[in-house]
């Protein structure tokens, strides 16, 4: 009989040795940890260079012979475009303070991982071939020749972030590794080399108006199974319009909230709110897209997708606009859309038909977050809800890396749950606001052939879930991304099972008591609501 | 299981606790391992929190006899999180017989001095653990399964809506006029 | 490695400045020609560093976002966290320059006997601060050895670094707190694994250095005790472009000057640059009013987009037939104006809201 071996043995997993310094040590592609490679025909689609069939796994990645040139162009020209990008790539004194703050270190354990040297990666570069002392002395100055090895190093790392700023809350230079990635993710646009998680929707969008690709008569009859829902549910018929010239708002959601669920759930929500409201807006299925993977992709790609918004404002001749819930779509309104497809002269500053209120802060821009409008809408009382309808969920609130980080929108929500929940429990504060932990899947990278980084990445947010549902019983996850809708349910599915997953707004469905509607037997999800002790109708 | 030798086990707990958990670093690459014992915070820290947490609820559990229903969750919290760090099976769940060995050298260390504790005692014990590795082998294979059940879970959900169109229209299919050229005004 | 490198290169410069001093008499050299040009060497550098990064701009307004943003008027906006107007900005810049608040975040949670607590991971705050703080004030008192009379401010710093009145000559607190800092911080690099990971030759060399600087400036103060009214008379030499090599100052302060000199020279090309570019940090230095105020990109070019005429050329079939209103109806065939001529049920399907 064969030797068995020990399980000392068997145990030991063969790893490099830990002397060695991380820039000998070459890039490993670890299964479940990283994309597919694009496919031609998406790359094709907008236009971009080197579209070919390729695998990250191939020894040989097809690219152009020239491509180090196209790489250190790529650097230099951007060096020259962005403050940050030199700034970051000068100041950091790796004082290591964002090192265990990145959610896929402390999930992964990987040391590349750290937001330092995921910079590192490139600032090593950067100092061979962009300052004196690197072009000198070389790696006695920190510098690394530019070889294969370590662009496919870029490439896997650089799709290991998900561009969500924590480590950027706590570096005393507000270093921005979400920075990095995103000019590290362009240049390597430079080469192709992109995911098909990531070129696919934003194919889909540029040509089709949305990620998923849905042409304009497939996104109105999806309505209709939602429209049918709510009238089972209320017994009231909410009438959306889609591409209506001379409405007032134009509503602009993320498309993972039209067809997949629960982000459906939130989109029967917002019609229901707009209905009972009276709200003269109208859906566009050519701006049919909140969110936008070309900002994952390059600058130049975010604009060419996010263009949509204004051109359809303009075209419709609304009077402003009101977004969605959704993460990254709220980073590109807030901190992109303006400086990018603007000034949207030709639309006027945000003012709540229902309670005069004007939305000074969204006044150039004229783009006012949805949790904003209800808030406001709340706090002048305008709507009548039912907060124990909501009784059968101890929710908590989970902050999106994008809204918390790059915009700051934290108490609207809340005050919303707040009036629309009865049972509301926060996670532990190192895991909220702005210090919030990512569901691990943003930035493009909720596919599933990584889904064993997602599950890493995303097990501190999990942990701090499982903590509250171990001490207040907490089965409800709120939150105001549709990425987070489409990757949360997995994760605490996997995690924390028996916590569900639902946007803002599909809880003030629930709460909402809409005129005239029938005795709500039935959640937004058609499940039945536990019956209600001395059950007085509202 | 004999008095004795729970209370041995007992007294020896916090250094079968820490070779236990030195084991299981062992098993990570160093850089990693290093970060994961250092990092021991429930929520900055949550990896070496879990499997430090996880190992030291079995091993009270084991000394104390608890049900294995109650020992289940413990072990699966260690055994989900080394399902997706590229663990082969085997890899991933052997640290448990690690304990087998750590305890009996523990054990063997004190019970000198005390009067010994027999074989059979201690095999008791030790059987113990193997129906341990054993539940850890099935949680192991549920993890992973889960974890495919969820990527195709993830894609009917991320596209519910469009399937339950698709389902109308195969029904809908043949019915009703067709409607191309009735809009030309 | 990367620290026995930096560890040999700063013995080196120690042994190089005895050398030609001790040995070689090069006092001139060391006191007048090494300082003149660490200066200018100092000046030019950081001038053109920030003239570089000046040279880029900031396309878009990146703001970290810190806290509650400017909203609705009823809610309270974190309003140095995350602010929306130059008040709050230069409060923020002020904080994080001052006080270093985002390195104060640094805090930890854990769980203790099974109930949560809030501890914190203040070490490096802690160790930076007083690092930075102390250096600071070190190099304020030096300004009595450059300037006569002697300014008042000058005056006040060293009786109150030096309240706590011990020996002669008087101990002043920042030296010892320097030199107490910046060893926790090299310690720190050599004992946290991360830490020592990501570290440099780069990072250990200025750290030696300046454990060099002030071990070197603590004993020429309180035990080679070398003769102050040479140094001033030197110093005053240096700043009046006078310059003057008096007789009789020991060794250890040239020791100490060269090493200064060589930490003047090193800054403009080395991370030691943070501290200029902290102002300029883009994810600090704006606010976030980027919806009320519109951030203009200087390099913006107009990009290649898919219109809505391509979008409804590719589905108006599709839009007529699901009522959704077009811009454009095609032309109408004579077969299908035959068809339309004669009156149909069908007609009565809507349009759309239009």
């Amino acid at each position: 009989m064969a030797k068995l071996p020990k399980p000392e043995q068997l145990s030991k997993v063969e790893y490099k040795l830990p002397g060695k310094r991380w820039m000998n040590t070459p890039v490993e592609f670890k299964e479940g940890m990283y994309c597919n490679g694009t496919r031609p025909d998406y790359l094709e689609t907008v236009d971009f260079p080197n579209p070919r069939k390729w695998a990250p796994s191939d020894e040989d990645w097809k690219l152009p012979e020239n491509w180090k040139e196209i790489v250190l162009n790529g650097m230099k020209e951007r060096l020259e475009k962005y403050r940050s990008f030199r700034l970051f790539m000068d100041i950091c004194v790796r004082c290591g303070a964002c090192a265990d703050k990145c959610q896929f270190y402390l999930g992964t354990g990987d040391p590349k991982n750290m937001p330092v040297l995921r910079a590192e990666l490139m600032r090593s570069v950067y100092r061979r071939y962009f300052t004196a002392s690197g072009k000198m002395l070389g790696k006695l100055a920190g510098g690394r020749e530019l070889t294969l090895d370590v662009l496919k190093e870029w490439w896997y790392y650089f799709y290991q972030c998900s561009e969500c700023r924590r480590c950027s809350v706590f570096c005393p230079y507000g270093i921005d590794q979400a920075e990095i990635t995103m000019i590290g993710r362009e240049i390597l646009n430079l080469l192709g080399l992109n995911t098909d998680w990531i070129a696919g929707p934003v194919a889909n969008c540029y040509m089709k108006g949305n990620h998923l690709g849905l042409e304009p008569h497939t996104i109105k009859s999806n309505f209709e199974f939602m429209v049918d829902d709510i009238e089972e549910i209320t017994g009231i018929k909410v009438e959306p319009s889609f591409n209506r010239k001379g409405a007032e708002i134009l509503f602009v959601a993320p498309s993972g909230d039209m067809f997949g669920d629960p982000g459906t759930f939130t989109c029967m929500g917002y019609m229901m709110l707009f209905h009972e409201l009276g709200l003269d807006y109208t859906w566009s299925t050519f701006a049919s897209e909140g969110g936008n993977f070309g900002s994952f992709t390059s600058m130049e790609m975010g604009k060419r997708l996010n263009y949509k918004i204004y051109a359809e404002a303009k075209r419709l001749g609304v009077k402003w606009i009101i977004g969605g819930e959704c993460g990254h779509m709220w980073r590109v309104v807030n901190q992109y859309m303006d400086t990018w497809n603007g000034p949207a002269d030709f639309l006027e500053v945000p003012v709540s038909p229902i309670t005069g209120t004007r939305f000074e802060n969204a006044k150039s821009t004229k783009m006012v977050h949805i949790a904003e409008f209800t808030a406001d809408l709340i706090k002048h009382g305008k709507l009548k809800l039912d907060p124990s309808r909501n009784d059968h969920l101890k929710v908590t609130f989970h902050d999106s890396c994008n809204t918390s980080r790059g915009m700051g929108i934290l108490d609207e929500p809340r005050y919303i749950i707040k009036n629309v929940c009865n049972h509301f429990y926060e996670m532990p504060e190192d895991t909220i606001r702005e210090k919030t932990f990512c569901c691990g899947s943003g930035s493009g990278l909720n596919a599933a052939e990584n889904m064993e980084l997602r599950m890493r990445g995303g097990f501190p947010r999990a942990n701090a879930v499982k903590y509250v549902q171990q001490t207040h019983g907490v089965n409800m996850l709120a939150n105001i991304c549709a990425i987070d809708r489409a990757a949360l349910p997995t994760l605490m599915n996997y995690w924390v099972p028996g916590v569900d997953v639902a946007g803002l707004h599909e809880l003030v469905g629930n709460a909402l008591v809409m005129k005239g509607e029938k005795e709500r037997t039935q959640d937004l999800r058609l499940e039945d609501l536990p019956e209600k002790e001395g059950a007085e109708n509202v | 299981m004999e008095t004795k030798l729970k209370d041995i086990l007992r007294e020896k707990k916090p250094a079968i606790l820490k070779r236990w958990f030195d084991v299981v670093m062992e098993t990570y690459p160093a850089e990693a391992a290093g970060f994961y014992k250092g990092a021991k915070n429930r929520f900055t820290g949550p990896v070496g929190y879990t499997i430090h947490e996880g190992i030291d609820g079995l091993i009270d559990g084991l000394i104390n006899e608890v049900p294995f229903e109650e020992l289940s969750p413990l072990l699966d919290s260690i055994i989900k999180i080394r399902a997706v760090q590229k663990f082969s099976p085997s890899q991933a769940v052997a640290f448990i017989f690690h304990l087998k060995k750590i305890a009996s050298e523990e054990v063997e260390n004190v019970s000198s001095a005390h009067s010994a504790i027999d074989a059979a005692t201690l095999s008791t014990f030790e059987s113990k653990i193997d129906d341990l590795a054993l539940t850890a082998f099935d949680l192991y294979m549920q993890a992973r399964e889960k974890i495919n059940e969820l990527k195709v879970e993830e894609a009917k959900n991320m596209v519910y809506r469009l399937i339950q169109r698709q389902n109308q229209l195969y029904e809908m299919q043949g019915q009703g006029p067709k409607i191309e050229t009735l809009n030309l005004k | 490695m990367g620290a026995l490198f930096s560890f040999v290169v700063v013995i080196l410069l120690i042994l190089i400045a005895y050398v030609g001093v001790a040995a070689v008499g090069m006092q001139s050299i060391f006191g007048t020609v090494v300082p003149y040009a660490a200066v200018l060497i100092f000046i030019v550098g950081v001038v053109y560093r920030v003239i570089k990064w000046g040279k880029s701009p900031v396309p878009f307004p990146i703001t970290t976002t810190g806290g509650q943003q400017k909203s609705l008027p009823w809610i309270k906006q974190a309003k140095l966290d995350n602010p929306s107007g130059s008040a709050g900005v230069i409060g923020r810049m002020a904080l994080e320059i001052l006080l270093f608040r985002s390195l104060f975040r640094n805090s930890k949670s854990e769980l203790r006997d099974g109930r949560l607590a809030y501890g914190s991971a203040k070490w490096l705050w802690l160790a930076a601060i007083a690092f930075h703080w102390s250096f600071l004030i070190v190099l304020l008192r030096h300004i009595r050895l450059f300037a006569t009379p002697i300014p008042s401010f000058v005056s006040l710093l060293e009786n109150l670094d030096g309240f706590l009145q011990i020996g002669a000559p008087r101990l002043y607190l920042t030296g010892v707190i320097l030199l107490l800092a910046v060893t926790y911080l090299l310690l720190r690099r050599f004992y946290v694994p991360q830490v020592r990971y990501i570290s440099l030759a780069s990072d250990y060399f200025p750290v030696f250095l300046i454990v060099a600087i002030a071990s070197t400036g603590i004993l020429m103060r309180y035990f080679f005790k070398v003769d102050i009214v040479s140094v001033k008379e030197l110093a005053m030499g240096l700043v009046s472009f006078n310059p003057t090599i008096p007789a009789g100052i020991g060794s250890i302060f040239y020791i100490h000057v060269f090493l200064v000199s060589i930490l003047f020279a090193y800054f403009p090309f080395s991370k030691l640059m943070h501290a200029g570019g902290v102002y300029l940090s883009p994810t600090r230095n704006l606010a976030n009013n980027s919806r009320a105020v519109r951030h203009v990109n200087p390099w913006d070019y107009p990009v290649k987009v898919h219109t809505y005429d391509e979008y409804e050329n590719e589905f108006r079939e599709k839009m007529i037939n699901a009522g959704i209103p077009v811009e454009h109806s095609p032309a109408i065939t004579p077969e299908e104006e035959e068809k339309l001529t004669e009156p149909t049920d069908d007609a009565e399907i809507p349009v759309g809201k239009e």
